[in-house]
């Protein structure tokens, strides 16, 4: 390679122009070999492009980041930590308020409160029946109903959340206006948890409702995904014992699997806190905390949803990022502990082998 | 089962085997209603509204009826546009460089970890940081930022399109098999030539799947778009003007009071939801099939 620098650049088109007469026939073979193979230039630069696609995630995920921060630092000086969990007095009024754009007073308790209810309403509806779904898919299922039915919970997943939104506006609420919540007034009215005081029928149990409809497939598809990583020989030995199928799903696949199930509740528990668009048009939209759960209310992200482009004033901004910062760091947090339970369990198995 | 005893356990445990395979069929049932629940009304509601107008006309002033969502289908297709020319780039680049080159290194198990940080940032948390990147600052030379504009929408969809299609990339091409590559090299093709011309090529119906994923999950985006497209009741092709987009225009037509729009609402959503489903049948019919099968 000591002649790299005698010859023309290897990549310049003028390394393969014929051969000269005076050369020897033995450099000008190597000259030609080297004008065509020698392409350590191209595959740097080709290397490093890569690694600058790659590197650019960092610098998208640092840039929300810093964003963020930067942009919340007003309320985060004014109110600190507090933020999240004070109250005010109105000062006109001397009732308890929490968000008043007006007089200048923010604090996110409502909405990490309507968040906190309705992704715990939503996980209370949906993790038995993801349950159901997968323990059905992978153990009783018949093979020619199996993929169809895949196919059908993964269209639930490519729904858009707006359509969600759009469906529970007109079908969900009024059915639950009508039918459901007389009825869980009149059954658990005694718990306090459920007042007849709203006539929407929006509010916390609407958004738990949908959200759990959407995030089904999600802890559907990843619960199955760990249960098919159980090994057969877990069942085989369980079913030689003697015991019925129950039993060997109990003892063999989902003890097995919990962790993992765990790690895709948490997953769907990320989803669900994040979900804007569906529970902001049907959670009703007020900055109030009640302690029955067919009130309105608002969530973390359905206030920035509703209020941000006609925010007033650079508090009412800064207050709204500061809540997207919480909600930022909490589902990295959650995203971050579920990936790490369902990789304990799937790692070593390839992805949907069965 | 010679005594009274086991035979009562034993029925027992039958019942409850029983009544568990009941319960999971339950289970899949209710799964299943709401599914079937919401594309019958969709079809129902949709099929009504969509007529020729629905796809040549804007929308009317709110009194008159008829009217369409022309420019908001358009405004879909542009704002699509430049999320795929920032997300699929990025997207392939960054997974053939986990796949390719930095196999097993720090870095890139730290790329990894961001990417899927980035997959799971709440669609509305994309919106706020492209409205404080784009939206506030004048950047000078750059005539998108500083207000409300088509781009800053195309952008954060663009972000939300990385992680999807990057991890994908890079499962389907380690998925191909190593003497491929290495038959490449003996025969002196240059290593970009190799990775580009062997590997993506034969990666290459896994990655599309990934794209045509990512597409189909940020086609129907609302949230980042509230604050940076903003939406647009008039036809705008312009990069630098807010602009209308399906999923917000369906969002604010579900929440207006008005028959008309609401039915617009639907014909919207219909339209949207037959784009993403043939995306993701499509997705499932070339995974079906082919050298990478049994993997997405």
């Amino acid at each position: 390679m000591s002649q790299v620098q005698l010859q023309p650049g290897p990549n310049e088109p003028g390394s393969q122009l014929p051969i000269q007469l005076s050369a020897t026939a033995e450099s000008a073979q190597r000259r030609f070999l080297l004008s065509r193979g020698n392409s350590a230039t191209a595959d740097r630069f080709f290397s490093w492009l890569m690694l600058l696609c790659g590197v650019s995630i960092f610098v998208i995920v640092a840039l929300i980041a810093f964003e963020l921060v930067v942009r919340s630092q007003l309320t985060w000086h004014k109110f600190g930590l507090g933020f999240f969990y004070r109250s005010f007095t109105d000062p006109n009024t001397h009732l308890t308020t929490y968000w008043d754009p007006v007089n200048q007073l923010f604090s996110a308790r409502p909405f990490v409160y309507g968040t906190m209810v309705s992704s715990m309403l939503a996980l209370l509806i949906a993790v038995p029946l993801a349950i159901g779904l997968a323990v059905f898919l992978t153990e009783m299922c018949p093979r020619v109903l199996r993929s169809p039915l895949a196919f059908l919970t993964e269209l639930l997943a490519a729904i858009p959340s707006v359509i969600y939104g759009l469906w529970a506006v007109f079908v969900l609420v009024p059915l639950l206006r009508e039918h459901v919540n007389p009825l869980l007034v009149n059954l658990l009215g005694w718990t306090g948890l459920f007042t007849n005081d709203n006539p929407t029928g929006l509010g916390y149990v609407a958004a738990g409702t949908i959200l759990a409809i959407m995030i089904l497939p999600i802890i559907s598809s990843l619960t199955r995904e760990v249960m098919i990583a159980v090994p057969h020989s877990q069942r085989e030995a369980v079913l030689a014992l003697g015991a019925t199928r129950w039993e060997m799903i109990r003892m063999g696949v989902l003890r097995n699997a919990r962790i993992g199930i765990v790690g895709a509740v948490i997953l769907g528990l990320g989803r669900a806190l994040g979900e804007t668009m569906a529970v902001a048009m049907v959670i009703g939209a007020t900055p109030e905390i009640h302690k029955s759960l067919l009130s309105n209310g608002s969530s973390m992200a359905t206030v920035i949803a509703n209020e941000y482009a006609e925010a007033v004033g650079d508090m009412h901004l800064s207050a709204l990022t500061e809540i997207g910062l919480a909600l930022f760091i909490v589902t990295i947090i959650v995203n971050f502990f579920a990936q790490l339970l369902i990789w304990g369990v799937t790692r070593g198995t390839p992805a949907q082998a069965r | 089962m010679s005594n009274g005893r086991s035979d009562y356990r034993a029925q027992l445990r039958n019942v409850t085997d029983h009544m568990v395979t009941a319960l999971a069929v339950l289970a899949t049932l209710i799964v299943v209603a709401p599914l079937i629940a919401i594309f019958g009304y969709l079809v129902y509601k949709g099929a009504n509204s969509l007529n020729l107008a629905f796809f040549t006309q804007i929308p009317k002033p709110v009194g008159e009826s008829g009217g369409g969502m022309a420019n908001a289908i358009l405004g879909s297709a542009i704002l699509l546009g430049v999320a795929s020319a920032i997300g699929i780039p990025i997207g392939i680049g960054a997974g053939i460089y986990l796949a390719e080159f930095g196999r097993g290194t720090k870095l890139a198990n730290s790329i990894r970890f961001t990417a899927d940080v980035l997959n799971g940032v709440p669609s509305i948390v994309m919106g706020l940081a492209a409205y404080s990147l784009i939206v506030v600052p004048k950047i000078p030379f750059l005539p998108f930022t500083g207000h409300f504009s088509a781009m800053s929408g195309g952008v954060a969809l663009g972000f939300m399109m990385i992680p999807t299609v990057c991890r994908t990339s890079e499962e389907m091409l380690l998925m191909v098999p190593n003497a491929i590559r290495e038959a490449a090299l003996g025969l002196g093709v240059p290593n970009w030539r190799s990775v580009l011309s062997i590997s993506v090529k034969t990666a290459s119906p896994g990655i599309i799947t990934g794209c045509m994923l990512a597409f189909a999950r940020v086609a129907g985006e609302t949230a980042p778009l509230i604050f940076t497209a903003l939406g647009n009741q008039f036809w705008s092709a312009s990069l630098n003007q807010p602009i209308a987009a399906l999923p917000l225009q369906i969002y604010v037509y579900a929440l207006s009071p008005y028959d008309d729009w609401h039915r617009l609402a639907w014909g919207g959503s219909l339209v949207l939801i037959i784009l993403i489903v043939l995306a993701v049948s499509l997705v499932r019919f070339v995974t079906s099939r082919g050298v990478l099968k049994g993997n997405s």
